[in-house]
C-alpha cells in the first residue's frame, strides 16, 4: 500500500529544517524535488506501509492508496497522531467507516529516562547496570 | 520529449565522492532494538574518555523492525521458570539451539521491557475484575506488580504504535547525539592488518550526500537485522513492498559478518510465517487472545483431528508438545494446500463470535454485549494498526469485517532471522561463567571464549537477529542482547587499550571499492537510449528479480511448497555464483540506487550461506520451513547438530561443519 503525496498540501517543509518524511522513511523512499519543493516515494514496490511518513507529515499531505496488485480500490486507513494517542479511519470500499483511538504514550515526550548517572560496579560479571541480581540454571541437564 | 535515460531519483551520485576519516573506540552499527539497547547500556560502563559511535542507515525513531510498531511483546518471562523458557525455545526451533544463549536473553529481558514501560511505553494490565485496561489506564506498573495481559505464556499486550520512537528516545539520550549519525549505510567491516582476526573498522557511505565514511574502531557490534526479498514473494508487483518483515533488512549483519570470517550458524534455518493472505497481518493475537482456529476448504479444523496427531508422532518429541513447533503447524497447513484442500481460513467469525455467545449465556444485557463488542473489535483491529496497517488497507478494501467472515491465512515467502520464530544467525560466546559447557577445540566449537556475544572474530560482536542458534527473543530480548553487547565491547576496551586499529587498505581504495557502481553508471551510461537496458551494466531491482527467481525455482521457496533437493541446491549455487559475478556490474545512477546495489551485495552472500547450510545438513530439520526432497525427514540420530560455517577472508573459501549441541536444561521432562 504505497504512500503518496498531495501536491495541493505539500509545501516540501520549506518552513522547517528538515523534510519531514525524507527524514523520517525507514527504506529511504520519500525524496523532495527541489525545483518543485514537493516531495514524492521514489520507489513504491519498495513501500512496507510503515505509515511513519503519513504520521509524521506536518501538512497532512500524505496517504496511502493500497498496492495495486491484490488491493480492491475505494478503501482508506489514514491515521492522526497526537503525543499521546493516534486516532484512526478506516473507510471501506462499500462507504463504511470505522474509527479507533488508542493510547500511543503515556509520558512526555522527551522525557524517557535515560539514568545518566547510573554506573555499573563490576565489569567481569554478567549484571547489567540496573540490575541487582543473577539468575544461573537451576534445572540442569 | 526527452529521451527516458536519466538519472533517477533527486540525489544524483558523483565519481569522486568525499572520504570522510573517524576513528572511535566502539563502533555500533545499525539503529534497531539491539542497537538502542547497547546505546542505552554503553555508557554506564565506559569511562569517561572512550569513544563511542553509533551509525545507523535510516532515522533511529522509526528504524529496524520495529518502526511500525508492534502490538505485543513476545518475550516477557515474569512469573515464569527461566529454564521453561529455555524449554520452549528448544522444541519451538527443533532442538537445535544454543541453550545458554537463551537462557542468559531469559534473566535481562524483563529489565529492558520493565524500562520501556517507565519511558512511556503503554502496557495493557489486567483488571480486578478480569478485564482489559489499555496500557494509559491508571494501573500498577510491571515494577510494582501490575499484572500483563498475557496472551500465550511468554507474550504481552501494549499500544505499541510508538514503540521504536519511545526506545530510540531513550537510546539518544543515553549516547548522546552528538554520538549518532543517521542515514549512513555500513556496507564492509574491516579487519586489522597486522593483528589476526581482528576487527578494526567498517566503510559506508551516505545516503544523502556524495560522501564515504572511513571509521577505525578497536571494537564493534553489527546488528542489522535480518534478510528480506531473498526469495520471490507471492506479490511481486508493488505488494513486493509488503514483506512480513521491514523490507529494508538486507542480510547486511550475516554478510559483513562472514566476510571478515565470523562463523555462521544455522544458516539452513529459515522462517516461512503462516499469515494472513497477501496484508501479512499478525495472527498471534487472532490464536491466543481471540482463540480463534483455523479451517480448511472443506470447513475442517484441520489442526486438530486425528490425522493431524498421527502426522505430528513422526517428529517426536517436538510433535508431541502442548504448543506445536511453528514449523509444523506450518508442515500441517502445507498438506492441506498440497492435497487440494485450501484454502485455508482464520474463523475470525467464530471466534469474535463466541465471545459474545459466551457473555449472554453469563446473562449479561444486550447493552452490555454490545460494550463488550466494542472493546473486542478495537482490540482486533488494533492489532494490525500497530504493526501491520496494510492489513486493515486490504480489509477496508475488501469490505470485511472480520466479525461476519473469516480470512485467509498462508505461509509467505521465506525469511531469514535470528530473533522471531527462527534462529539463523553467528556463532557467539556465550557468558562467561561456570554453568556454560566448556568444550575444546577452535572457537566455532566452542560455547564461550571470554566476552558474551562475541562472535569468532576478535572486537565484533552481534545482537537481535544477528546471533544465530537462539530464537524468541523478539524485541524485548533483541534490546537485552544489545544492553549485553554494550557491557562487554566496554570489557574489551579495557583489556585491549594498547590496540591500536590499522587499516589495511587506505581510504581512498576503499572509496572505489564503495562507489564502483556509479563509477560503471557513468562510464556506460550513454551505450543505450533506456534507463535500465544497457549491454554494460545491470541495474539493482532487475539484479534482485533474478536473485529472487533463483532461490524461489531451486532453493525451496513458495514455488515449489518449499521443496528442494541436493541436486536442486547445487543449480541454485551456480546460479548464485553467476549472480556474484555480474554483481560486480550493478550500476547506480543516484545514491538512492547505489543503497539497493549494496543491499543487493549482501543479499547475494546472505542467500548464498542458507543453500550451503540446507546442501550441507542431510535431512529436513524444518518441515513445514523447508524440505529436501532426498532427506525427507527429521533425523535426529545423524543431525540433532549445529551446522557451523565460516568463510576465510585470506583463502576465500567456504568451510562447513557439524558442531556438537549440548543441553544445558534438563531434557526430561523435555517440555
Amino acid at each position: 500500500m504505497p504512500s503518496y503525496v498531495n501536491p495541493e498540501k505539500c509545501d516540501g517543509c520549506k518552513g522547517g529544517d528538515k523534510t519531514a518524511c525524507m527524514y523520517i522513511c525507514p527504506n529511504d523512499l520519500m525524496v523532495l524535488n527541489t525545483e518543485e519543493m514537493k516531495a514524492y516515494n521514489q520507489e513504491p514496490d519498495a513501500c512496507w506501509e510503515c505509515y511513519s511518513c503519513v504520521k509524521i507529515c506536518p501538512q497532512g499531505a500524505i496517504a496511502v492508496r493500497g498496492y495495486d496488485d491484490f488491493i480492491p480500490m475505494g478503501g482508506q486507513v489514514h491515521p492522526m497522531r497526537s503525543s499521546d494517542s493516534i486516532m484512526w479511519t478506516i473507510k471501506f470500499r462499500n462507504g463504511n467507516i470505522k474509527r479507533f483511538k488508542f493510547p500511543i504514550r503515556t509520558t512526555a515526550e522527551g522525557s524517557a529516562n535515560e539514568y545518566a548517572d547510573t554506573k555499573g560496579d563490576n565489569l567481569d560479571d554478567e549484571c547489567l547496570a540496573l540490575e541487582t541480581e543473577l539468575k544461573t540454571p537451576t534445572m540442569v541437564a | 520529449m526527452a529521451l527516458p535515460n536519466k538519472p533517477k531519483g533527486e540525489l544524483a551520485a558523483i565519481t569522486n565522492p568525499e572520504i570522510v576519516e573517524h576513528e572511535t573506540d566502539v563502533l555500533i552499527v545499525g539503529g534497531g532494538m539491539g542497537a538502542c539497547g547497547a546505546a542505552f547500556e554503553i555508557k554506564k560502563w565506559a569511562p569517561a574518555d572512550l569513544k563511542i559511535q553509533l551509525v545507523d542507515k535510516a532515522a533511529m525513531e522509526r528504524s529496524g523492525a520495529v518502526a511500525q510498531g508492534l502490538s505485543a511483546i513476545n518475550t516477557y518471562i515474569g512469573e515464569n521458570e527461566i529454564e521453561n523458557y529455555v524449554k520452549m525455545v528448544r522444541n519451538d526451533l527443533m532442538g537445535v539451539v544454543r541453550e545458554d544463549l537463551i537462557y542468559d536473553l531469559g534473566r535481562h529481558v524483563d529489565e529492558s521491557v520493565k524500562l520501556f514501560e517507565e519511558w512511556g511505553l503503554p502496557i495493557w494490565k489486567k483488571a480486578e475484575d478480569g478485564s482489559n485496561l489499555d496500557g494509559a489506564k491508571p494501573a500498577p506498573t510491571l515494577r510494582e506488580g501490575g499484572q500483563p495481559v498475557r496472551t500465550g505464556k511468554w507474550q504481552i499486550m501494549i499500544n505499541g504504535e510508538s514503540y521504536k520512537c519511545i526506545v530510540a528516545e531513550a537510546a539518544k539520550k543515553a549516547l548522546g547525539e552528538e554520538n549518532i549519525m543517521e542515514r549512513i549505510f555500513i556496507v564492509k567491516m574491516l579487519l586489522d592488518k597486522n593483528k589476526e582476526n581482528h576487527i578494526a573498522g567498517a566503510v559506508g557511505f551516505s545516503n544523502r550526500e556524495n560522501k564515504v565514511y572511513v571509521f577505525k574502531c578497536k571494537t564493534a557490534m553489527v546488528a542489522c537485522g535480518g534478510a528480506v526479498n531473498i526469495f520471490r514473494p507471492r506479490s511481486t508487483g508493488e505488494g513486493k513492498g509488503r514483506a512480513w518483515y521491514p523490507v529494508w533488512n538486507a542480510g547486511s549483519t550475516y554478510t559483513m559478518c562472514a566476510q571478515v570470517g565470523a562463523t555462521l550458524t544455522m544458516m539452513e534455518n529459515r522462517f516461512t510465517p503462516a499469515r494472513f493472505k497477501d496484508g501479512y497481518g499478525p495472527v498471534g493475537a487472532w490464536f491466543l487472545l481471540f482463540k480463534a482456529k483455523v479451517s480448511n476448504g472443506n470447513g475442517e479444523f484441520y489442526a486438530m483431528g486425528d490425522a493431524a496427531k498421527e502426522e505430528l508422532k513422526q517428529f517426536m518429541p517436538y510433535g508431541e508438545s502442548a504448543v506445536t513447533p511453528t514449523c509444523l503447524r506450518n508442515h500441517l497447513m502445507v498438506n492441506e494446500f498440497k492435497a487440494g484442500r485450501g484454502p485455508v481460513y482464520m474463523a475470525t467469525d467464530v471466534a469474535l463470535n463466541s465471545f459474545l455467545d459466551e457473555a449472554r449465556e453469563a446473562g449479561k444485557t444486550e447493552k452490555e454485549v454490545k460494550k463488550i463488542w466494542k472493546h473486542l473489535e478495537s482490540e482486533a483491529w488494533e492489532d494490525f494498526l500497530d504493526m501491520s496497517i496494510g492489513q486493515a488497507g486490504l480489509w477496508a478494501g475488501m469490505n470485511i469485517e472480520p466479525e461476519k467472515v473469516g480470512s485467509e491465512i498462508m505461509p509467505t515467502e521465506p525469511y531469514m532471522l535470528g530473533s522471531h520464530s527462527g534462529c539463523c544467525g553467528i556463532w557467539t560466546s556465550g557468558p562467561d561463567e561456570d554453568w556454560v559447557p566448556t568444550v575444546d577445540g577452535p572457537r566455532s566449537h566452542q560455547y564461550k571464549w571470554g566476552y558474551n556475544r562475541m562472535t569468532t572474530v576478535n572486537g565484533l560482536f552481534t545482537a537481535g537477529d544477528g546471533v544465530g542458534a537462539s530464537g524468541h527473543k523478539f524485541s524485548s530480548g533483541s534490546h537485552a542482547e544489545g544492553r549485553i553487547c554494550g557491557k562487554q565491547m566496554v570489557k574489551y576496551c579495557r583489556d585491549n587499550a594498547d590496540f591500536q586499529p590499522e587499516l589495511a587498505q587506505t581510504a581512498q581504495e576503499l572509496a572505489d571499492e564503495i562507489y564502483a557502481p556509479v563509477k560503471r553508471y557513468h562510464e556506460h551510461v550513454g551505450a543505450s537510449t533506456a534507463a535500465d537496458v544497457n549491454p554494460n551494466y545491470c541495474k539493482p531491482h532487475g539484479l534482485m528479480m533474478r536473485l529472487m527467481k533463483a532461490t524461489d525455482e531451486y532453493g525451496g521457496g513458495v514455488a515449489t511448497y518449499y521443496m528442494t533437493s541436493g541436486k536442486l541446491l547445487n543449480i541454485c549455487l551456480d546460479l548464485l555464483r553467476m549472480l556474484r559475478e555480474d554483481a560486480e556490474k550493478m550500476a547506480a545512477g543516484d545514491l538512492h540506487e547505489l543503497m539497493r546495489a549494496w543491499e543487493n551485495y549482501h543479499r547475494i552472500w546472505c542467500v548464498e550461506t542458507h543453500i550451503r547450510h540446507i546442501e550441507f545438513r542431510k535431512e529436513s530439520r524444518y518441515p513445514g520451513f523447508y524440505y529436501r526432497s532426498d532427506y525427507p525427514s527429521v533425523d535426529e540420530e545423524n543431525w540433532k547438530a549445529f551446522v557451523n560455517s565460516t568463510f576465510d577472508p585470506k583463502t576465500q573459501e567456504w568451510k562447513c561443519e557439524k558442531v556438537e549441541c549440548i543441553n544445558v536444561v534438563e531434557t526430561d521432562p523435555w517440555i
